[in-house]
């Protein structure tokens, strides 16, 4: 589904991916793990079509289509979904508009029908009960005034109405306690299915105990270092990042000889 | 708290992304011309020209009377400068003050009477001139240049003793009434603009409300500028009498050309004990081009007169047309008790500049007042809030809120802020909150990896940040608000 080869990019001149080589496919769920500043949510925030980052070289080919030519809302209409780290609130922009529009503006694309406002707050009622979400929520502003956890919960709503096909998650985990982690993996875990790809980025293994990945990676100075099993987590999790790096500099070394 | 407080609020933009960039100018959709046989005047001013306008108005003598004292005193007045605005100097003598369609002369009686290219022009329009339309409940006092041509509703509004016709109209047949109240909310005295108006002003709406009649419908008022050069001078004057109250709704909108026209009118409210008069605006008149040509050059005078105890006067305005606009739109809570509000989004685009704000001043006890203001900039837009809260010694326990937002978008515009503060009674309380920010990438981003094309983003932003306003006004308004806004902005995302 998701294949990128060779990824350089830089902010500012400064370059952040260094070489990022992967390769997703339908059904799968990815955990991207790796220390501050290894530039996991660049990563992420470009492959949504986030502005500001040059890409330097190499390529991102989404369903057989060059990722990086389309616009963001291209992206997000063809199944490409970001849930943000920092989600922005938008004031006096109500939830229910607000994801009524997205899932019109992508049904249109689909040459689907646009929900009407009985229909869409049908659809929406079934998913807030998924994410724990009760009917205020509705009319209260996109993000305004929400605390860290329901900030998360409604980028998981908006993961369950919007039904993409490759799911990014930018540090989902952060700032949850235990009962909202739960009641968010099994959010994500009910979206699991053959027809989509999940991308976990992380920085702790602790919400992999609850979503267990199919493969793990571990980026560090913007490469990927180490790929493996839901296991990997788990060693990351007892030994810290510093073993996998100096593995990496060992076999590179070794390469050079 | 005594003196004044000014700020200026900092323009800091650093990135414009593409959307934003592309996002100013459209074509101002109202921009047509009607070829009429027109009945105008020569140019200038001087006091023939004034007798000619009251002539030509077959006005009493009080009223020439009047408007003669208001231009001996412009003469000794000058053009204010204080405003946060700058144009051309205005040559008052390459203006014609008086423009009247020619078949007014005639007097149309009934539609089918009307200058059907007049009718199209409405139609384009889209003003419910025709009675089938106006059957959703707007009663409409069109006024095309200076002459009110057809006014609906009025027989089932007299029947509850309202009057609602043109200004001229009412110094025919309500001559009492209009002495009684004219000026007397702005005196003739009152500054640069509106001295000008009371001098030569040529036509405008008068309503009256007696005493415990509630105004079954929303009345309105579309204003449209046409002939070239004709300055438009209107006059309004509501009063509600005890107990009253009355919805009034009055929108403009005004063709390209390529000189500046200029446009000084005045609206007095008078509520008397116990009533509520709510004044509603959406202005559309036509701001120039993308490089600052031409356009409307504003300068009004809105004032109203809580005169009774337990009166409210509101105002609410959208602002989105003219090159200049200059408008305070103000409440004098004399009344004990009474209420005054002023709910505003103005929007400036392209090289539109916006001088705007209110004046609460409070006068009788437990007054209270409310000020929201949303000022949205683009472009090269300037847009200045200025706003005076005014506490007098007997004004025991008076209140106000105020809360200005501004929101740029680009990095060529500017946001400003003007408070001042006069507090004379300790009792008093007033608070003043303001805030800038603009539309962030973030924001964009957010709603574009929902699928939301840029265009709908930037317009559903900015709808967000107008919301606290646009529920001021009627639900109708509402909506060709937003729409404004959206015709205003749109321009070129994607």
């Amino acid at each position: 589904m998701l294949t990128i080869k060779n990824l350089h990019a830089q902010i500012n001149g400064k370059e952040i991916l260094r070489g990022i080589d992967l390769n997703i496919r339908a059904g799968e769920v990815h955990a991207i793990m790796g220390p501050n500043g290894s530039g996991k949510s660049t990563l992420a925030q470009l492959l949504a079509g986030r502005e500001g980052y040059q890409v330097s070289a190499g390529s991102v080919d989404y369903l057989g289509r060059d990722l990086l030519a389309m616009m963001p809302e291209e992206r997000a209409r063809e199944g490409v979904f970001l849930a943000f780290q920092y989600p922005v609130e938008i004031p006096g922009v109500s939830n229910a508009l607000f994801l009524k529009t997205s899932l019109n503006s992508i049904r249109k694309h689909h040459g689907l029908t646009e929900l009407d406002a009985m229909d869409f707050l049908h659809l929406l009622r079934d998913k807030m009960k998924l994410v724990g979400m009760d009917e205020s929520f509705l009319s209260r502003a996109v993000n305004e005034g929400f605390s860290g956890g329901e900030k998360k919960r409604n980028e998981i709503l908006q993961l369950a109405v919007l039904e993409p096909r490759l799911a990014i998650l930018d540090e989902t985990d952060s700032g949850l306690d235990i009962d909202a982690l739960k009641l968010i993996a099994d959010g994500i875990n009910g979206m699991r299915n053959p027809e989509r790809a999940i991308v976990l980025v992380t920085h702790y293994q602790r919400l992999l105990n609850y979503i267990v990945p199919d493969v793990v990676h571990v980026l560090s100075q913007g490469r990927i270092v180490k790929s493996g099993g839901a296991e990997l987590a788990l060693e990351l999790e007892q030994h810290g990042y510093g073993w996998v790096e100096a593995e990496y500099a060992a076999r590179n070394a070794a390469q050079e000889r | 708290m005594d003196g004044q407080a000014k700020k200026r609020l900092e323009v800091n933009m650093t990135t414009v992304t593409r959307q934003l960039d592309e996002l100013i100018g459209r074509e101002y959709r109202d921009g047509f011309y009607t070829t009429l046989a027109t009945d105008a005047l020569p140019r200038g001013l001087n006091e023939d020209i004034i007798r000619m306008i009251s002539a030509r108005k077959n006005e009493p003598e009080f009223m020439l009377e009047w408007r003669l004292k208001a231009y001996r005193h412009w003469l000794t007045m000058t053009e204010p400068q204080w405003a946060n605005l700058h144009h051309p100097v205005i040559d008052y003598q390459n203006i014609c003050y008086y423009s009247a369609p020619k078949s007014e002369k005639d007097g149309p009686r009934s539609l089918s009477e009307i200058d059907p290219e007049l009718l199209r022009t409405y139609q384009k329009l889209g003003i419910p001139l025709n009675e089938q339309e106006t059957l959703a409940g707007v009663a409409v006092d069109a006024v095309f240049d200076s002459v009110s041509v057809a006014t609906t509703f009025k027989a089932k509004l007299a029947e509850l003793g309202i009057i609602f016709c043109s200004f001229s109209e009412a110094v025919q047949l309500h001559p009492d009434l209009v002495r009684q109240y004219l000026g007397s909310v702005v005196p003739y005295t009152d500054n640069f603009f509106a001295t000008l108006n009371s001098a030569v002003f040529s036509d405008g709406s008068f309503c009256y409300i007696p005493p415990g009649v509630r105004c079954p419908m929303e009345l309105s008022t579309y204003f449209r500028i046409n002939a070239k050069n004709t300055g438009q001078f209107e006059r309004t004057l509501i009063i509600a009498d005890k107990d009253a109250y009355v919805s009034y709704l009055e929108g403009c909108t005004a063709p390209m050309r390529d000189e500046n026209q200029l446009h000084a009118a005045v609206v007095e409210l008078i509520a008397l004990q116990g009533a509520r008069i709510k004044y509603a605006t959406v202005q559309n008149w036509y701001p120039g081009d993308r490089e600052g040509r031409g356009g409307i050059y504003n300068f009004v005078t809105k004032r109203g007169d809580c005169r009774g105890a337990n009166s409210h006067i509101s105002w609410t305005q959208v602002e989105t047309g003219s090159a200049i606009t200059w408008k305070y739109p103000s409440v004098i809570l004399r009344g004990d008790n009474s209420v005054g509000e002023f709910y505003s989004v103005a929007l400036t685009n392209h090289y539109q500049q916006a001088d705007t704000g209110t004046k609460m001043i409070h006068i009788g006890r437990n007054t209270r007042s409310t000020v929201l203001s949303k000022g949205i900039s683009a472009g090269h837009g300037q847009n200045s809030y200025r706003g005076l809260i005014k506490v007098l010694p007997g004004a025991e326990n008076a209140r106000n809120y105020t809360q200005c937002d501004s929101l740029l978008l680009g990095d060529q515009c500017g946001a400003h802020t003007f408070p001042y503060i006069e507090v004379k009674n300790p009792s008093a309380r007033v608070e003043h909150e303001a805030s800038t920010s603009r539309i962030g990438e973030e924001q964009l981003f957010y709603c574009t990896q929902r699928g939301i094309a840029p265009e709908d983003a930037v317009s559903m932003i900015i709808n967000g940040f107008c919301k606290a306003v646009f529920q001021e006004l009627p639900m109708e308004f509402a909506v060709e608000a937003q729409k404004l806004l959206g015709v205003s902005l749109e321009g070129s995302t994607g």
